[in-house]
């Protein structure tokens, strides 16, 4: 399967994908996962205002085959959350990287341990 | 144990399937998208491997008699090319497993269809019991030489029509007949295990190939769609809805008392289940329809205003309703339809209703956003 990957956004090994924009990140989770997952029909996501560590659980998508955390590739304070994935999560599925995504944070941490997309293509 | 390859795994590989151990068998658990597999059923037609499903054979003089020991419906209403749906019973009346029962067209005898794993089991227990009886029947398992593919959906029939040599039209809902696919010899039922009308194919496992290619261009359908589809027509599973160990259930409690005949004078199981009928059992399966978005799955306990009255043992989210759907045991001073419970769901109280389990019929579809 050829997975699209794309070149300007940064990786975790936990198949979530940040968009590293000027005062926030953006998240979600990439499309090796979404069709891991298959069929998406629910997503629970934390509240504006939330902060999360580095590899904290801040939420998880369900699919009709199974259950999946997503995890926190940066610390930082929930400033967005996607509420169209809450009404639409098929949306992950179809767009994983643009209407799909999940949420966005105030970074409060360090960026150096993400995955380049050469890196993450690799571990797939 | 080591994990059975059916012989179209190749085929269904080259084909982009993802796979899954399913009782001891790695078979295809999706092609496309559930979805998309899960549409083509309920709209037109779809085609599933289901190889890992054991064939038992049973002739001989004696072969009703064990048959009408061993099952719990009542096999001499079966004429040549007819099947019934049954249940196989321990001495207790817990379900082993359940079946389905074909006494073949053309000649003596019977096949009957234990679940994934249940083959060599149940080969055994017809032959302990047929010794310990007397009884004069030749037993084979044919398993692993028997190949076997589900066709179903609303086109299904006019699908097997175009690549069978005979007619199959006239086949009765639980008929059998024998006709060539490709030059194979299969014997065609008018049986499944999606709540839409079509056939269950047996072939020899070495002719695999050439029936699944006669099918070429029907939506292939995997283990996924399998198991949504037979979810939304309140069918159960063999192992998950009721399983001899983790989840010990009579047919009265799994609602299968409609096959269970007790005018038969002796089946193995009914002296406890003849107790049981008489004190009214006290859990049963029902349907449940969740009234929040949040897939309940198997084991997610269920309570009404704090207090537990029961579990889950499937759950997914009804492709064809837009809404989760779940099957699971509740004490029976609650399994009245519209009875308001909640499931627990990792932790948070989400509502739901007791409903008929045929959810097709009991819920009304709703066009789901796209």
């Amino acid at each position: 399967m050829n997975f699209q990957i794309p070149d300007e956004l940064q990786y975790a090994a936990s198949h979530e994908w940040v968009d590293r924009r000027d005062e926030v990140v953006r998240i979600g989770i990439t499309d090796f996962a979404q069709d891991e997952l298959g069929d998406i029909v629910f997503v629970e996501l934390p509240a504006e205002g939330d902060t999360v560590d580095r590899d904290e659980a801040f939420g998880l998508v369900e699919s009709i085959k199974a259950i999946s955390d997503v995890y926190a590739p940066v610390a930082g304070t929930v400033v967005e959350i996607n509420t169209a994935v809450r009404e639409q999560p098929e949306l992950i599925n179809e767009h994983p990287f643009e209407d799909g995504w999940l949420i966005e944070l105030e970074p409060t941490g360090e960026f150096d341990h993400l995955l380049e997309p050469a890196e993450y293509r690799a571990q797939l | 144990m080591s994990l059975h390859t059916p012989p179209l795994a190749t085929v269904h590989r080259g084909a982009g399937a993802d796979f899954t151990d399913f009782g001891g068998w790695e078979m295809p658990v999706s092609f496309d998208s559930i979805r998309t597999e899960h549409t083509a059923v309920r709209e037109s037609v779809g085609i599933f491997d289901v190889s890992h499903m054991s064939e038992i054979v049973v002739s001989g003089p004696d072969a009703t008699e064990l048959m009408n020991l061993l099952t719990t419906n009542d096999v001499r209403s079966l004429a040549p090319g007819d099947a019934q749906y049954s249940c196989i019973l321990a001495e207790t009346g817990t379900i082993l497993d359940d079946t389905v029962v074909y006494r073949y067209p053309e000649r003596d005898g019977y096949l009957f269809v234990p679940n994934a794993g249940h083959g060599k089991q149940m080969a055994d227990r017809w032959s302990t019991y047929a010794r310990k009886r007397g009884l004069t029947v030749s037993i084979h398992d044919r398993t692993d030489d028997t190949g076997l593919v589900a066709v179903q959906g609303p086109a299904a029939i006019e699908t097997v029509e175009s690549v069978a040599a005979g007619s199959i039209a006239a086949l009765s809902r639980f008929g059998a007949t024998r006709t060539d696919i490709d030059g194979v010899d299969c014997l065609v039922a008018r049986t499944g295990y999606t709540g839409e009308d079509g056939v269950e194919i047996f072939f020899p496992a070495e002719e695999s190939t050439t029936v699944w290619n006669a099918f070429d261009g029907v939506q292939p359908c995997g283990l996924g769609a399998r198991n949504t589809l037979r979810l939304e027509a309140g069918l159960l599973l063999s192992g998950q809805d009721f399983d001899p160990d983790d989840e010990p259930r009579t047919p009265l409690e799994a609602g299968l008392g409609f096959v269970v005949d007790f005018s038969k004078p002796e089946f193995v199981g009914r002296e406890a289940l003849r107790d049981l009928e008489h004190e009214g059992v006290d859990e049963q399966l029902v349907g449940i329809r969740v009234d929040e978005r949040a897939i309940v799955r198997s084991g997610y306990e269920i309570f009404q205003d704090g207090d537990s009255i029961g579990h889950a043992t499937s759950g997914t989210m009804s492709p064809t309703l837009g809404c989760p759907i779940a099957l699971g045991y509740l004490d029976t001073a609650y399994a009245e339809a519209g009875t308001s419970l909640e499931v627990d769901v990792r932790g948070r109280a989400v509502d739901a209703t007791v409903v008929d389990q045929r959810f097709l019929e009991s819920l009304e579809t709703t066009e789901e956003t796209k």
